[in-house]
């Protein structure tokens, strides 16, 4: 080996090698390291240093002089008053006076992450242990505020509804896009144009169907109006009803959402062997024992990815209760990233950013906890 | 807008441009594009553009308009002025805000070009919209092109036919509601609706609010305002004028249209002009808006209540409600007080100071054009373009009005309705300090939203509200709001 490839630097090769040979063999072993440059150097400039310099506004109390932003540090103020200031029904709800059952809810979750951070002590690395702790963490806190606002009957707050739009509305989307594309998946005539009608919704921009919705969703005029006379619930007014309109806007985010789980669980499911498929029939397996015993297993690492992917996509919802109800009634269809950017927009950049990295935080523990303790097993069980 | 109309506002048009060509000489700004941001949509935004023509044919200065959310105008002028963005040269938007921005150094003095000016007729401009919508801190940063309030209207052949007198009080308000609601109003079969108030988060409910609030709470005069203790700028907004308001302004729901909710202002105006609204709170334009083709069923019906009062005002050293006595509202009127509320204070342009010098004066010379009698004379009068009157050769007589197609019977109510509120002794300002648009927009905005959902009760709102005013105070300074507020109800 030569000096050139010890010190890993041109200019200092074996007596007898050109000057030139030397800078050409130097480019050749950091070539990778050349060709990649480009893209570090973008993903530093474009996504790292935001994010790190957003840190400085979460800090801030934020001014606008005629000298431009003025920052006066106010240490973790921004993410504090969330919890415990003025904005905490806004961003936690009310969790005053908690009742039985929510009692009862966060003692039963409380026990369970307990024991399963005591079973994991003994089979998992230290590194493991700390990774659950902060999934042990951020279930036993929201448990307790789901206990303390929702299952007491009081109003929740952004945090709730966003994970309101995240797991009931990605549960909703994973079952009916499952099986709308077991159903195209099967040899039934004009599958090819449901597939296309399925997957339509998707491509409209987010802007495009919060309007379609919006109108829609109109009781007074829009195309349910009359079925809703029928039923004599002419009087129900959904974007009245925080429930209701909280359930309007995960359906319309579903209408839209449905065919990405769609297209990808249709890939999945075409891609499982027929013939495993057709020996199961002539063994006498019923359907259900087909779709549970020979596909499910087969399809399950694509769907816990989908989900994962979905699941992150849903955290950020914002357009459709932005367009369709301002965030109403009251604060009850805004989720963290429309607060977000209420604040934002109300020129409060420090406590915007602030409620930003909360959803963050947020969206990355819930994330990986699910890709750790689901999809990670459903991949390791898939490969054995 | 009917033929005869276009024909009578070309040929004003055409007179207009020759005006200004006396003024800015032909030429005179060729090259020079003014970018303005406003609201979106025709209201507003639509003569600016339609002017800006005429004004780019007279002097060959350009004039973009951007259109943005309502929500958005006041944070996106400041964040790109204050960060030396400049992409926007003119800022028009509510006359209240121009202090903040002010405060920030970043309005132009106007002075200096209005001296010069010789079309502009300032003495004109009402004295109220002169001296506090148009100047900040004694010197003008802005120029009208708007003047505000919000008035009650009603449905004159519908309470004449239920034999109902127009409302005086807020009580009053609800019981006619509450009377005509679920009649036919408009003859096409359908239940219609007692009241029509614009109720949607991040709208103009927070200004309705405000409009019933006013009366419980102001009873010295303008100089008292109804927001804050002027010595201290302790809200006073935790007592009983305000939860009486807060509850008067939710019941009106049960006489509103079912989604009323998820109101804007845009919904309400398309409902009363389809005939669906006995009685509602808005701004000036329904005047002239009912004299728009769209609205032929409620033409020359729609009439104005310039003030709706109370029976009962705040005693501030309990933070109680009393009987409206000489003593504890010496301005009331047969036992009422009353408190008109210059809802906005009108939509007024004010121009970047970090521009060149040739963009400012194209600025000036468009913003002054606007101003202008002769062509504020003819905006005001009609409906969509979201103009109200604020000049006095606009209020003193009907002539222009009835010229516009108004029954003569009506212009003088709508004129008798403004002129009472403008001349009022104990007209409500709106606010016009530093972090105007957080305490109300925001912060009063999202908790009266939020009682209205029933998420939380009216004690709670006000609490919170309380405690966020304190805290956009604590962020100002208090004892800067404090010489602020005293401008502000001073006129400065």
């Amino acid at each position: 080996m030569s000096k050139a490839n010890i010190f890993g630097q041109p200019g200092s090769s074996p007596a007898g090698s050109s000057y030139v040979e030397s800078w050409g063999e130097w480019f050749d072993r950091h070539s990778g390291t050349f060709f990649l440059a480009p893209a570090v150097t973008l993903i530093l400039i474009f996504a790292i240093f935001p994010t790190f310099y957003s840190i400085v506004f979460a800090l801030s109390r934020v001014k606008f002089t005629s000298n431009g932003l003025q920052f006066q540090f106010v240490w973790l103020r921004n993410f504090s008053k969330q919890f415990f200031g003025n904005d905490q029904v806004h961003f936690l709800g009310k969790t005053e006076s908690i009742g039985a059952i929510g009692l009862l809810f966060f003692a039963a979750v409380t026990a369970a992450v307990l024991w399963w951070l005591y079973r994991s002590v003994q089979i998992t690395s230290w590194v493991g242990m700390l990774g659950r702790f902060i999934s042990a963490a951020m279930a036993i806190f929201l448990a307790w505020i789901i206990g303390a606002s929702l299952l007491s009957g009081n109003p929740i707050g952004t945090l709730l509804t966003t994970l309101f739009y995240v797991f009931v509305g990605c549960a909703l989307q994973f079952v009916i896009g499952t099986g709308l594309a077991f159903l195209c998946s099967q040899p039934i005539s004009g599958k090819n144009f449901f597939r296309v009608i399925f997957f339509i919704p998707l491509m409209v921009t987010p802007l495009g169907v919060g309007y379609a919705m919006k109108m829609v969703a109109d009781i007074t005029k829009g195309p349910f109006e009359p079925l809703l006379r029928g039923f004599g619930i002419e009087d129900w007014v959904w974007s009245a009803s925080p429930w209701g309109a909280r359930f309007v806007m995960m359906i319309c985010d579903s209408w839209q959402w449905i065919p990405f789980i769609f297209i990808c669980m249709l890939a999945a499911l075409e891609n499982v062997p027929r013939d495993h498929v057709e020996a199961a029939q002539v063994d006498g397996a019923s359907s259900v024992q087909i779709f549970r015993d020979i596909i499910w297993p087969q399809i399950v690492p694509v769907a816990v990815t989908v989900l994962l992917i979905r699941t992150i996509e849903a955290f950020k919802i914002v357009d459709l209760p932005n367009i369709m109800t301002g965030g109403g009634p009251g604060s009850s269809t805004e989720s963290m990233t429309l607060h977000s950017v209420y604040l934002w927009r109300a020129n409060d950049i420090g406590t915007s950013a602030a409620v930003a990295y909360l959803l963050l935080i947020l969206t990355v523990v819930v994330c990986a906890s699910f890709f750790n303790y689901v999809v990670l097993g459903q991949l390791r069980k898939a490969q054995t | 807008m009917s033929f005869r109309k276009m024909i009578v506002g070309a040929l004003l048009a055409g007179a207009a441009v020759c005006g200004l060509a006396a003024t800015a000489s032909a030429g005179e700004f060729d090259g020079v594009t003014v970018n303005i941001l406003t609201r979106p949509g025709y209201v507003i935004a639509g003569r600016l553009a339609e002017r800006g023509k005429e004004f780019e044919a007279a002097t060959g200065g350009k004039i973009v308009v951007t259109e943005v959310p309502f929500a958005e105008i006041f944070p996106k002028i400041q964040n790109d002025w204050s960060t030396g963005t400049n992409s926007i040269d003119v800022g028009v938007f509510a006359a209240g805000w121009g202090v903040e921005l002010d405060a920030a150094g970043l309005l132009e003095d106007m002075d200096p070009y209005i001296a010069k000016d010789t079309k502009l007729d300032l003495a004109d401009v009402a004295p109220y919209f002169r001296e506090f919508g148009q100047k900040v801190g004694g010197k003008t940063k802005l120029l009208m092109v708007d003047g505000d309030f919000q008035m009650v209207y009603y449905r004159k052949d519908v309470l004449e036919k239920a034999g109902l007198a127009p409302p005086k009080t807020w009580d009053e308000y609800i019981e006619v509601a509450s009377k005509i609601h679920d009649q036919d109003m408009n003859g096409d079969g359908q239940a219609d609706y007692g009241s029509c108030i614009f109720k949607k988060r991040n709208a103009q409910s927070y200004f309705a609010i405000q409009t019933v609030a006013a009366s419980y709470v102001q009873t010295q005069g303008t100089a008292q305002g109804f927001h804050f203790d002027a010595a201290t700028m302790k809200p006073v907004v935790n007592n009983e004028a305000w939860k009486k308001a807060f509850e008067v302004y939710k019941e009106t729901g049960k006489y509103g249209p079912p989604e009323e909710l998820n109101m804007d202002i845009g919904d309400t105006r398309g409902l009363f002009k389809a005939g669906r609204c006995g009685l509602l709170i808005e701004w000036g334009d329904p005047g002239t808006l009912q004299l728009d083709p769209d609205a032929a069923s409620v033409k020359g019906l729609i009439y104005a209540v310039g003030a709706v009062g109370t029976k009962e005002v705040l005693d501030r050293a309990t933070g109680k409600l009393v009987p409206v006595t000489k003593e504890s509202a010496p301005l009331s009127v047969d036992g009422i007080n009353y408190a008109p509320f210059a809802a906005f204070g009108g939509w007024a342009g004010a121009i970047n100071a970090k521009i060149d010098q040739k963009k400012k004066d194209a600025a000036y010379a468009f913003l002054s054009y606007m101003n202008q009698a002769a062509q504020s004379n003819v905006d005001v009068t009609i409906g969509a373009t979201g103009y109200n009157p604020y000049r006095n050769s606009q209020l003193a007589s009907t002539d222009l009005w009835v010229k516009a197609g108004m029954p003569a019977e009506l212009a003088a109510n709508y004129l008798g309705a403004i002129n009472g509120a403008l001349n009022n002794p104990n007209m409500a300002s709106d606010m016009k300090i530093p972090g105007a648009q957080k305490y109300t927009g925001v912060v009063l905005d999202t908790e009266l939203a939020r009682y209205l959902a029933g998420e939380i009760t009216v004690e709670e709102a006000l609490k919170n509200i309380e405690a966020g005013w304190e805290e956009v105070t604590e962020e100002f300074g208090r004892d800067a709001q404090i010489k602020s507020q005293a401008l502000a109800l001073g006129g400065g």
